[in-house]
């Protein structure tokens, strides 16, 4: 029973991070029906820059904060100047940029910040608790409350503000929205940059709990996400987070239980997706749309 | 300008000037001449593909046109949609643009997205009570309501914006006849007892003319009669054409 509730607790924790490159992939994608493959890269490059901040001696909180206000305008500025030239392009276009950007972003962190393994601290001290033989990580606490967090924020931006009605309007009908006077352009740059910065927030939390910081740390996390976003539906923020939870905990379980799929865990996020995608193509909380003509 | 008053009822709010645009290179719109004044109806009647969405298309700024579009003081031809939105053009699309996963208040108060007053709640009520079928499914997603309802709610949520002149495409298209017919009544009524400008594209043209103090008949992208909605509805070609006499 003690290693169902560490593995399901280390679940909770790797959905944690699941969830939150999910959250970054849905707000774009329900704004711009973009699926975005450069969204991990994105937001490897802004953790390079937590690390590149805290080797100045700055405290690593700090060094956070000020990665996720880069990163925002980062993500607004990639949006304006890379994704607005194509944004009336055939999807598969968009794709092969977002896939372009992924390999450059790959490879203009490798350039910049070399490829060696590098170490992130954590903002919070490690430490881990062991009631009844279960493994509780300071980790696990840190990841589940700053997502809690951030989805509150989230909530709050995009149900009680002006910016958030607007934001839902373009996502619902931008046309429409356009012509009561929302600058949609303006609106999909807050997007890319509320995604890179919430990407940027998950980097920097995953990679202390992991062995370092290399250039291939987001690509697994990306897959994973995408199987959260797939199962929450793509367009539900909610549904990122409880996708992210169940693609986590799954994993954890699996390598917990199934000693046959251990090192070959990526099978499960595959098998979610391919699950969703053949009984329900909308995802679990993702909106069946209504219309009434 | 012209000699004409500038503000008031009565003053030209918007005189076109050889309006060209279409899609790509398609050209719809041949060169078009119009006015609405201050204060007025005035309905453009055509049949399919005549290019009537096409010109609203145009004035609001959703494709490129070209010509003359002088509108409170501005040439606004190449504004960008939001701009002329801002600027007090309120544009009701043809299909009713229902942002469709927003509740019906949420649509109203994107329609006062530019305003910066206080007074949107007030204004909201004020439009509940002129359709109170909207105000039993305040709280509803505005996709789920019948396609009346849904262009009450077009309607209410570009008056939201205080607009100076309101542009409908086909605001008849898909309604039984007797929902167009109290939408046709309340339109008439928001013109003579707020004074709210309206430019209407219609092919219902009854209905339209009844509530129109002036019109226009577009063919193939061109105006080919105008006058008074006694004397389009007198006019011989427009009554085969249009009213089915």
């Amino acid at each position: 029973m003690a290693l169902f509730f560490t593995q399901l607790l280390n679940g909770i924790q790797n959905g944690a991070v699941y969830a939150s490159l999910a959250i970054a992939l849905v707000l774009i994608f329900r704004t711009t029906g973009i699926l975005n493959f450069a969204q991990g890269e994105i937001a490897l490059y802004s953790t390079y820059i937590v690390w590149k901040l805290t080797t100045t001696g700055m405290p690593v909180w700090l060094a956070i904060l000020l990665a996720i206000a880069i990163s925002f305008v980062g993500g607004a500025l990639i949006e304006r100047v890379i994704i607005r030239p194509v944004e009336r392009s055939s999807p598969l276009v968009i794709v092969i940029v977002t896939i372009g950007m992924f390999l450059a972003i790959n490879s203009l962190t490798q350039l910049q910040f070399g490829s060696g393994e590098q170490a992130l601290p954590s903002f919070y001290p490690q430490h881990t608790w062991r009631p009844g033989g279960v493994l509780i990580s300071s980790n696990t606490l840190a990841l589940v409350g700053v997502l809690a967090v951030e989805c509150a924020l989230l909530y709050l931006v995009l149900q009680r503000t002006k910016l958030g009605l607007a934001f839902r309007g373009v996502a619902s009908n931008p046309e429409s929205s356009q012509l009561l006077g929302v600058p949609v352009g303006r609106i999909l740059m807050v997007g890319w940059g509320l995604a890179a910065a919430v990407g940027a927030l998950a980097g920097a939390l995953v990679v202390p709990t992991t062995t370092g910081l290399v250039p291939s740390s987001m690509q697994q996390i990306l897959v994973f996400a995408f199987a959260a976003a797939a199962l929450g539906g793509f367009d539900s923020v909610f549904g990122a987070v409880v996708g992210g939870m169940i693609v986590g905990v799954a994993d954890a379980l699996t390598i917990g239980y199934v000693h046959t799929l251990r090192g070959i865990d990526l099978l499960v996020p595959f098998g979610l997706i391919l699950l969703v995608l053949l009984f329900r193509p909308a995802g679990l909380f993702g909106t069946t749309r209504v219309e009434r003509v | 300008m012209t000699g004409e008053r500038v503000t008031g009822p009565g003053a030209q709010l918007l005189r076109v000037e050889q309006l060209t645009g279409g899609y790509g290179a398609v050209r719809v719109l041949h060169g078009l001449d119009f006015t609405v004044d201050d204060g007025e109806v005035v309905v453009i009647l055509g049949a399919n593909g005549a290019g009537k969405t096409t010109t609203l298309r145009g004035l609001s700024g959703l494709i490129d046109a070209r010509g003359r579009v002088a509108f409170a003081g501005h040439d606004i031809v190449g504004w960008r949609p939001e701009r002329i939105a801002a600027a007090g053009i309120a544009h009701v699309p043809q299909g009713r643009g229902t942002i469709t996963e927003l509740t019906v208040d949420e649509n109203l108060r994107l329609g006062a997205y530019t305003r910066r007053d206080r007074d949107v709640t007030t204004d909201m009520e004020r439009w509940y009570e002129v359709f109170p079928r909207l105000a039993q499914r305040r709280r509803q997603a505005a996709g789920s309501m019948s396609g009346g309802e849904q262009q009450m709610l077009a309607i209410a949520r570009a008056l939201m914006a205080r607009p100076k002149l309101v542009l409908l495409d086909e605001p008849s298209l898909g309604l039984a006849p007797i929902i167009t017919q109290e939408l046709f009544r309340t339109l008439g009524t928001l013109n003579v007892e707020q004074g709210i400008s309206m430019l209407i594209v219609e092919q219902n043209a009854g209905l339209a003319l009844g509530i129109a103090q002036r019109g226009y008949v577009l063919e193939t992208g061109s105006i080919v009669v105008s006058g008074s909605s006694a004397e389009l509805a007198g006019n011989d070609d427009v009554r085969r054409a249009y009213l089915g006499i």
